[in-house]
């Protein structure tokens, strides 16, 4: 591999502006276009289209059962889709079962449903231990599971992005589909958290 | 929300929905540059991906080096990479372009600075 990109001194920031100066000038990418863009992902894309996903299974059990057998189509169905929403798979969490979702080898994330990653997500360390031990891990970041409780560590790849349907919070019976997308957070839908509480 | 003021702190890992999507600007613009090339089909996503898991290696395989890790430092790196091969952008190229840039006057981008010395009043 070449020495150059982030092994050199000049700052990030420069690397950056050069080498989007040197595609504008090339043809290969206009600036309006990559402007709208970073706006979509900065502003619009993020983890209220998966809660409002994950509100629909809770109170529809067709729609649960078709997020289940085929997460991008019922994903799609709510109009969430777009690059890396291709391969959805949705897995379920109950009260005996968690699944966890990391990235081992990069940071895979389902993007029209999450938006992008935070950063503890994409930290090596996160993607490291998860995978060996994540009832440690989940612990540290506040999720205390029982000892009876079955961990399933999903690793999301460029064929598979895993997304987390969490249980629904005890007490929300009499809530409508508005009422529970609040409760969905991100950290719920990765797995490292559960649903909150009402 | 209903936890506790002492695990909210700076070092807890974040847990509302509202962290920002980037850093700084230049990781919104690499990131940017990354997208609108794949979208006009300059390469495939797969393509990036694994020249991104290449970078990502590199690192891991030489953590003892001490240099943080910086996940679109290496996005911006490996994006590099993909268009070097291709033969679209030389990595000389950039390097070059950037130097050009850091060499740019005090100033050129603050109009209004006060000590922007171009300005005749």
């Amino acid at each position: 591999m070449t020495t150059t990109g982030p092994e050199d001194n000049l700052p990030v920031a420069l690397r950056t502006e050069a080498l989007e100066q040197l595609l504008t000038e090339l043809g290969l990418i206009e600036p309006q276009v990559m402007n709208g863009i970073i706006a979509k992902y900065e502003t619009s894309v993020g983890p209220l289209n998966g809660a409002k996903v994950v509100a629909r299974a809770w109170t529809d059990p067709g729609y649960r059962r078709r997020l289940l057998d085929d997460g991008t189509a019922a994903i799609k169905e709510l109009g969430f889709s777009g690059q890396q929403g291709e391969h959805i798979v949705v897995v379920e969490n109950t009260a005996t079962v968690h699944n966890v979702v990391v990235c081992t080898l990069c940071s895979c994330y389902p993007w029209p449903v999450l938006g992008l990653p935070p950063s503890w997500y994409k930290d090596p360390a996160y993607r490291a231990r998860m995978v060996r031990e994540p009832r440690t891990v989940l612990s540290e970041m506040g999720l205390d599971l029982a000892d009876d409780v079955q961990i399933t560590v999903r690793d999301s790849t460029s064929e598979v992005r895993w997304l987390v349907l969490p249980e629904r919070p005890a007490g929300t019976e009499q809530l409508s589909e508005e009422e529970l997308v609040p409760l969905v957070t991100r950290d719920a839908m990765v797995g490292v958290a559960k649903a909150g509480a009402p | 929300m209903s936890a506790p003021p002492d695990i909210e702190g700076l070092a807890a890992p974040p847990r509302s929905n509202g962290e920002l999507v980037f850093a700084e600007p230049w990781e919104s613009r690499a990131f940017g540059m990354a997208v609108t090339l794949y979208e006009a089909g300059t390469f495939t996503w797969p393509q990036f991906q694994t020249a991104l898991i290449a970078r990502i290696a590199v690192w891991e395989a030489g953590a003892a080096h001490g240099e943080p890790y910086n996940y679109y430092r290496l996005w911006l790196a490996a994006l590099e990479d993909v268009l070097a091969g291709l033969g679209a952008v030389a990595t000389d190229e950039v390097t070059t372009r950037a130097q050009a840039l850091a060499r740019r006057p005090r100033g050129h981008d603050r109009r209004n600075h006060p000590d922007d010395q171009d300005h005749a009043h």
